[in-house]
């Protein structure tokens, strides 16, 4: 507590015209200088430039100011400026306020004189609050050099080897018994035609080699606790019923397995593949162990089975149908948070026959149809085995369509592009590409499209309206070769300006990105927003795009939002920079305003100790009050509010700190 | 005093990390809402203590807004939840003391919820003027009844509760 009066200094920016266009920053300050304690007040073009600092510096030296209010823009950002500001002149930095007027009065506000109105309350407001602020303390936390990365796609692969090439321990969690992600399903990959696998495995394989990384397949996060530097997290390891350590990834056991035909689909495959109950779900899978499934397994499921799998592994002995699910703890100080996407569902729009034709595919199908690792060794054929003559694609399919998801997915017109080339690469068959806007903004993206184009694929500007076998036509249009299973698709040719009904075997649908099934219930585990369509929020949308509004957590990939391999890994170096950034400083400011209990006041009564959620209260029962762990504590106040005799305080945000921000807020205009 | 002469004066508590930031948005895009909503900020819609709502009437404001994190979203976990019952007791509360319950409201509203949140604002702003002025300060001297009340509330809740030994 400071004993000598108050001599608060007042600081009014114009923000450039941003508050002095709406407030008449002169009468603001000017109306300051009458309030309580107020020692100076003046008003300046940029407050938060060198010599609007320098000015709030000098002005503290010279007048002995020993508080500071500054009406500018929101305090988170620039109340950091003018905390270190005061700092640098020799006051605490804690003795600090900010009234925002930009962001919460100039910005949001048409009337000038209510304008003025409303941020002489805000400033007045400030100043009868920082009368009540106290020095205080700054509190460090170390934190603990090793970064926890959610999601083996290639945002978390690229984000792992950044940070484990720099040195630092990675802790990498997948949830599928390989890493590889969405991208390990693609054949080749837009603009370049790079083959997808060419490009990934290496990185793949480099993970499992690398010694700081520790890689958990088959696993998923089960919660985190503490914050930034120092997360606990526990992850829920599923079991393979095979010892990782043991196997060398020969394959043989899938041979030997007694299920002599692979007859259950693999999910890798988008169910168009098969598998047996012992299975990878492609050859180049990281790390290279089969996993068992237990709901088709005999000997899992009956405990009783010949085992020609253990027979296959011999002396290696790697199976283990007795494992169990165990759950593993990891201290990590930093995380990022690279989930992904999943692929939108046609099926719920019911014109475009997705599930009733067997003939209408999904991209990702066909991608894999596509893959020479996939289903069908890279012929693309139909479900009857033939190859199609005639393709059509389907842009925007759950995309910019209010009924589904209003946003673009950036990525459906290249990889369209991309599928109509690979197409006509490998078969004869015509290509209709049915767009509404070709949206190709990208490195080296307009002239693949000019080369597509020009590869002699139809492009056709319209949106599919109905897609119907040829039979339930009747008009007998059908001259296509497998005429009985041909389908139409009826699309308005905004350029021809007719209705077309275009013949063709196979319909392909340009499905949208969307969140994760499950990302509300990750976002939630990691403390992280969302934006409207449930892509995970990042702090700020220019400035911070990796960080979270969750210190420590960071985002990379198409959890934050669908966006392409370029993109992702950039997006994942960058979080990986951040992540490095962090846990090489070694150490990180507390939040400043956790609670405390006064102990005279405190009655025991133990009220506050449920409220908290992170366990920071306890009970001394010697002295028969409650005790709160600074460290533990994240300052959120809601004990304060609950105490019933006023033992609970908070700082920076104490009972009279609030009350006199409301008698300012209320008491001058 | 027609309703639209009537300048209310709301105070809408804001927590940093959701609706806070949803203001900062709303600045960001330039969305114009009601001048007359003067905003405090608290850490979490949990710090809004009860006395913080009162003072706020007492010190002649028309109506109170406390405006959190979505349920499930809160940046403290669920101290949202503990804001949820609070809001009920005060409505209650106000009830009992002869202010309308619907001079206090609660909000959620994420940080990407810029353009909600000045709707929001707009529309308690728009609610507390047809409400028309509290007087409450003028109204509690002359009134006796409410001080009756609320000294009746506090009886209720000692009794509720007294811990038997």
């Amino acid at each position: 507590m400071i004993d000598e009066p108050l001599r608060i200094g007042v600081y009014v920016c114009h923000c450039g015209s941003n508050i002095a266009s709406t407030i008449d920053v002169e009468a603001l300050a000017k109306f300051a200088e009458d309030l309580p304690g107020v020692a100076l007040s003046r008003h300046y073009k940029y407050m938060c430039s060198d010599p609007g600092q320098e000015l709030v510096k000098r002005d503290i030296r010279e007048f002995n100011l020993n508080r500071l209010v500054v009406a500018a823009c929101s305090p988170n950002l620039h109340e950091a400026t003018f905390r270190r500001a005061a700092e640098d002149a020799g006051l605490n930095r804690f003795l600090v306020q900010m009234a925002n007027i930009r962001e919460q009065v100039s910005w949001v506000t048409e009337d000038r004189e209510e304008a003025l109105r409303k941020a002489k309350a805000h400033l007045a407001a400030a100043v009868r609050r920082v009368a009540r602020h106290e020095s205080l303390q700054r509190q460090f936390v170390q934190i603990y050099p090793r970064v926890l990365v959610v999601g083996g796609g290639i945002a978390g692969i690229e984000a792992a080897l950044t940070l484990a090439e720099a040195g630092r321990e990675v802790i990498l969690v997948e949830r599928e018994p390989s890493i590889g992600g969405h991208m390990a399903m693609f054949d080749k990959t837009f603009p370049t035609l790079d083959c997808a696998a060419c490009i990934l495995t290496p990185k793949m394989t480099a993970v499992k080699l690398h010694p700081k990384i520790k890689l958990l397949t088959y696993s998923n996060v089960e919660s985190v606790e503490g914050s930034v530097g120092h997360y606990r997290v526990k992850v829920r390891r599923k079991p393979r019923y095979i010892d990782e350590s043991m196997c060398v990834g020969c394959m043989l056991c899938i041979d030997g397995c007694v299920f002599t035909k692979a007859k259950f689909p693999n999910p890798f495959d988008q169910g168009l593949g098969t598998r047996k109950p012992v299975w990878v779900p492609f050859p180049q899978a990281v790390p290279p162990v089969p996993v068992v499934d237990p709901e088709v397994c005999l000997q899992i499921t009956r405990g009783k089975c010949k085992q020609g799998c253990v027979e296959a592994c011999g002396e290696r002995n790697a199976f283990r149908f007795d494992q169990q699910e165990t759950i593993e703890e990891y201290q990590v100080g930093a995380i990022i948070v690279a989930t992904g996407f999943k692929t939108f569902d046609p099926s719920v729009i019911p014109y475009y026959g997705y599930g009733k034709y067997p003939n209408v595919y999904t991209s990702l199908e066909v991608e894999r149809l596509l893959n020479a690792g996939g289903p069908t060794a890279g012929k693309l054929v139909l479900r009857d085995g033939s190859t199609p003559k005639r393709v059509g694609i389907i842009h925007c399919v759950g995309n910019r369509d209010a009924n589904y998801h209003p946003y673009c997915s950036r990525v459906c017109c290249m990889y369209s592009l991309k599928l109509a080339h690979l197409i006509r690469e490998k078969t004869e068959a015509e290509v209709y590409s049915c767009y509404i806007d070709m949206r190709t903004p990208g490195k080296g993206f307009e002239e693949f499209y000019n080369r597509v184009q020009n590869e002699g694929v139809y492009f056709v500007r319209g949106k599919v309206a109905d897609i119907t076998p040829v039979a339930s036509q009747g008009n007998g249009k059908g001259d296509g070769a497998s005429a009985s299973n041909a389908l139409i698709m009826k699309v308005d040719d905004t350029l021809l300006g007719t209705i077309r009904n275009i013949e063709v075997d196979m319909v392909i649908l340009a499905v949208a990105l969307e969140p994760q099934a499950d990302a509300a219930d990750v976002r939630r585990a990691f403390g992280i927003s969302c934006s409207s369509e449930g892509f995970f929020l990042e702090k700020h949308p220019k400035l911070a795009p990796v960080n979270t509004a969750s210190d420590g957590v960071f985002l990379a990939g198409a959890c934050q939002g669908a966006k392409d391999i370029p993109d992702t890994v950039a997006q994942a170096d960058a979080a990986a920079a951040k992540a490095l950034a962090l846990i090489d400083a070694g150490q990180i400011e507390l939040e400043p305003n956790t609670a405390w209990i006064d102990e005279n006041m405190c009655s025991g009564c133990k009220t506050c100790i449920g409220l908290c959620p992170y366990k920071a209260i306890s009970r001394d029962e010697e002295r028969k009050i409650a005790v709160i762990d600074p460290a533990l504590c994240k300052g959120c106040g809601t004990c304060v509010a609950a105490c019933p005799s006023g033992a609970a305080k908070q700082h920076l945000f104490s009972d009279e700190q609030v009350h006199e921000e409301l008698e300012g807020l209320m008491s001058y205009v | 005093m027609s309703e639209s002469d009537f300048k209310p004066k709301v105070v809408a508590f804001l927590c940093n990390w959701c609706s806070y930031t949803a203001s900062d948005l709303a600045g960001t895009a330039r969305i114009k809402y009601s001048p007359h909503a003067r905003i405090i900020r608290v850490m979490c819609s949990g710090r809004v203590d009860p006395t913080f709502v009162l003072k706020a009437f007492a010190m002649g404001a028309d109506g109170v807004m406390i405006a959190g994190c979505h349920p499930g979203d809160c940046h403290y976990i669920e101290q949202n939840y503990k804001t949820m019952r609070r809001h009920e007791m005060l409505r209650y509360l106000l009830e009992r003391m002869g202010v309308e319950s619907d001079r206090l409201r609660l909000v959620w509203a994420s940080a990407a919820e810029g353009q909600y949140l000045a709707e929001a604002i707009d529309s308690f702003v728009a609610a507390v003027q047809k409400l028309g002025p509290l007087n409450w300060s003028a109204n509690w001297e002359e009134n006796g009844q409410r001080a009756e009340a609320l000294e009746e509330i506090v009886h209720e809740h000692a009794e509720a509760m007294e811990v038997l030994p």
